[in-house]
């Protein structure tokens, strides 16, 4: 194998100076438009990566989905006195994904389920995130004794099997579609606060941070406007990936039949449980078993490939060499 | 630091984690749930003088400081409550536990040793076909429900061809003994086996293949090829010994959370090991033996970090240094 150069993308041209230079209006618009140059890179280095541009066709066919749900079907056919259809009928022209045993279409239960999936996924996610950070970025900030305090605690969440303890506190806790976003959001923050408290730990001694902390910056001042927006695309890449994680989470909850109350939320998850309670399996109803599954891997296969094309991108010791 | 020091700190470490576990498992179920209501089963039809005389036998009605004394020292005794049919929670999952190791155990080393494989094939030949088609694999793998999977493996093997038996650990109603019982396990076990290693595989497949790629951009590799090292001699001497360390890691990390980590296989093929437990503690709400599989969880994967951290010392000596 022949090792390979590879020059880093050309800088967009500067544009010609002349007479119309425009003098930026304050610091902050100058961080700004940095910022939206930086943002730009990133899109134009993300949209070569085919993986990535894949993930994020997928994804937003099933935003599509989930938002124009009321549409695409009626919410009525969830509900069993509504639904008309025979009862466990292979897929045919009028159920396209054939009938559970209610007498629903699949399809539209899987149309109506990637509401819950997503949302739950997105909201766990933001959950983890906020504590995750906050965590990593208290703890590789301030050092000591709050860091050894806060990190312990980390570990604690770390160490904790996830599925158990999830299991534990959607038992004791009502179920609803919030306890499942709490829970989820609660039981995996943990390794978002490593990841941040690693990349803050290196940031902090930055020349740049130092500059400010002279300048009398306050510890507020330097965490948000120096460490944060330098965090932030770490966080991106494994924020997605997170995103997937929760998705995968709900469905296993919903699965154990500790998810959001069945008869007002179903999501992907709560189909398979009924698929799996109503013997799908054993009588080969395939039709109410796949396509639930296979929504649930399209999605999480969407936000795990953007997940991994940001970081090939994003971080740099993936980069190819 | 000595070494001595460094293990001495390890092992305070995981004692210092178990007995946080138990504070929260103590917390979860008399703190944040109506303990009387919990523990009882919610039996409506109890008098209220016989759950005052429960309250007393339990314990409940102490203070909750004297409460959780009395909890620990229960625990640590080996009295972890009793199920809602009366048998001793300790009894229940030491009679769960076999089958939850058998099966998870074998299938967990075969796809540790298969994962690793395909991730060092995967990191050498990166950007080829197979480079390119395994990840697609392992990707979507990654992303499967391991549940769904399993359903979708009983439709196809068990019910339409009918080469393996649907669930179950024996054939029911057959008493076989000696080599005719162990086959007829084997037979059961097939199946499961199968779906679990194929679904964990993925996970170490990836890390090695990144932990790999990270390790022959280093220097030392540049050197080894610029000696004129045979290509292969590279690959197996110098880089995946060093790609090893990071990987074997995560996967003594995730030898820990076997124990709990196949509940819904469990379910699907109706094994009976701890996962099912779980589930028809679940389902009856049996939170005394809620309470025990927690406990049972968290510690195994407590001690699986400690063994991790001491072997990770013992084949890398800076961790100690540092």
């Amino acid at each position: 194998m022949k090792p390979t150069i590879e020059r880093p993308a050309p800088a967009p041209e500067p544009e010609p100076l002349g007479d119309q230079v425009k003098l930026p209006k304050s610091v902050k618009a100058i961080a700004r438009t940095r910022r939206k140059e930086a943002a730009l890179r990133t899109w134009r280095q993300y949209r070569k990566s085919k993986m990535g541009m894949a993930g994020l066709g997928i994804l937003i066919f099933f935003i599509l989905v989930a938002i124009f749900a009321p549409v695409l079907a009626s919410r009525c056919e969830l509900s069993p006195t509504c639904a008309s259809g025979p009862i466990l009928s292979p897929p045919s022209w009028q159920y396209p994904m054939g009938t559970d045993d209610l007498g629903r279409s699949v399809l539209a239960l899987v149309i109506w389920g990637s509401r819950i999936s997503i949302v739950v996924g997105l909201a766990a996610t933001l959950i983890t995130v906020v504590i995750g950070t906050s965590f990593g970025l208290a703890a590789g900030y301030y050092g000591g004794w709050r860091e050894s305090g806060l990190m312990r605690i980390t570990d604690w969440f770390l160490v904790i099997p996830f599925l158990p303890l999830a299991i534990v506190l959607s038992v004791i806790l009502t179920p609803s579609l919030t306890t499942v976003i709490l829970v989820i959001g609660i039981t995996s923050w943990a390794s978002t606060a490593r990841v941040v408290r690693a990349q803050v730990l290196s940031l902090k001694t930055r020349t740049y941070v130092e500059r400010s902390r002279a300048l009398g910056a306050s510890h507020w001042h330097l965490m948000s406007r120096h460490i944060l927006p330098n965090v932030g695309p770490l966080i991106f890449a494994n924020t997605v990936l997170i995103v997937a994680v929760a998705i995968l989470s709900e469905t296993t909850l919903s699965f154990l039949n500790l998810g959001p109350d069945p008869a007002t939320n179903i999501s992907w998850g709560t189909i398979l449980e009924f698929a799996f309670g109503g013997g799908a399996a054993f009588s080969n109803d395939w039709w109410w078993i796949v396509p639930p599954g296979l929504a649930v891997v399209l999605v999480v296969l969407a936000f795990t490939m953007i997940g991994y094309a940001l970081d090939e991108i994003l971080n740099p010791k993936l980069r190819a060499r | 630091m000595s070494t001595r020091r460094y293990l001495f700190s390890k092992i305070a470490q995981a004692f210092l984690t178990l007995a946080f576990v138990l504070a929260f498992n103590f917390f979860l179920f008399r703190g944040l749930g109506d303990p009387v209501s919990l523990l009882l089963h919610g039996h409506a039809s109890l008098t209220p003088s016989a759950i005052a005389d429960l309250k007393q036998q339990l314990g409940l009605d102490l203070p909750l400081p004297q409460q959780f004394l009395h909890y620990i020292n229960e625990t640590l005794h080996g009295n972890l409550g009793y199920s809602y049919d009366g048998t001793p929670v300790s009894t229940v999952i030491a009679s769960k536990a076999w089958p939850t190791l058998l099966l998870i155990g074998l299938s967990t080393i075969a796809s540790i040793v298969i994962g690793i494989w395909v991730g060092i094939k995967q990191g050498w030949k990166r950007g080829t076909g197979f480079d390119q088609s395994m990840l697609g694999v392992t990707l979507v793998l990654y992303s499967m429900p391991e549940f769904w999977f399993g359903l979708l493996m009983i439709m196809l093997f068990a019910v339409t061809f009918q080469i393996f038996p649907t669930g179950g650990m024996t054939t029911p109603g057959a008493d076989y003994t000696g080599l005719k019982n162990v086959a007829d396990i084997l037979n059961h076990m097939a199946l499961p086996f199968f779906v679990l290693t194929v679904a964990y595989l993925a996970e170490y497949s990836i890390i090695m293949r990144s932990s790999l790629l990270e390790t022959l951009g280093e220097d030392f590799i540049t050197t080894a090829r610029s000696k004129g090292m045979m290509e292969k001699r590279v690959l197996y001497r110098h880089a995946v010994p060093n790609a090893l360390l990071p990987t074997m890691t995560v996967t003594i990390l995730s030898l820990g959370f076997v124990i709990s980590g196949a509940i819904t296989i469990e379910i699907i093929f109706s094994w009976p090991g701890l996962g099912l437990e779980t589930y028809n503690a679940i389902l009856n709400k049996d939170y005394s033996m809620l309470q025990g599989l927690f406990l049972l969880f968290s510690a195994a994967v407590i001690f699986a970090n400690l063994v991790a951290d001491l072997l990770y010392s013992y084949l890398d000596p800076r961790v100690r240094a540092g």
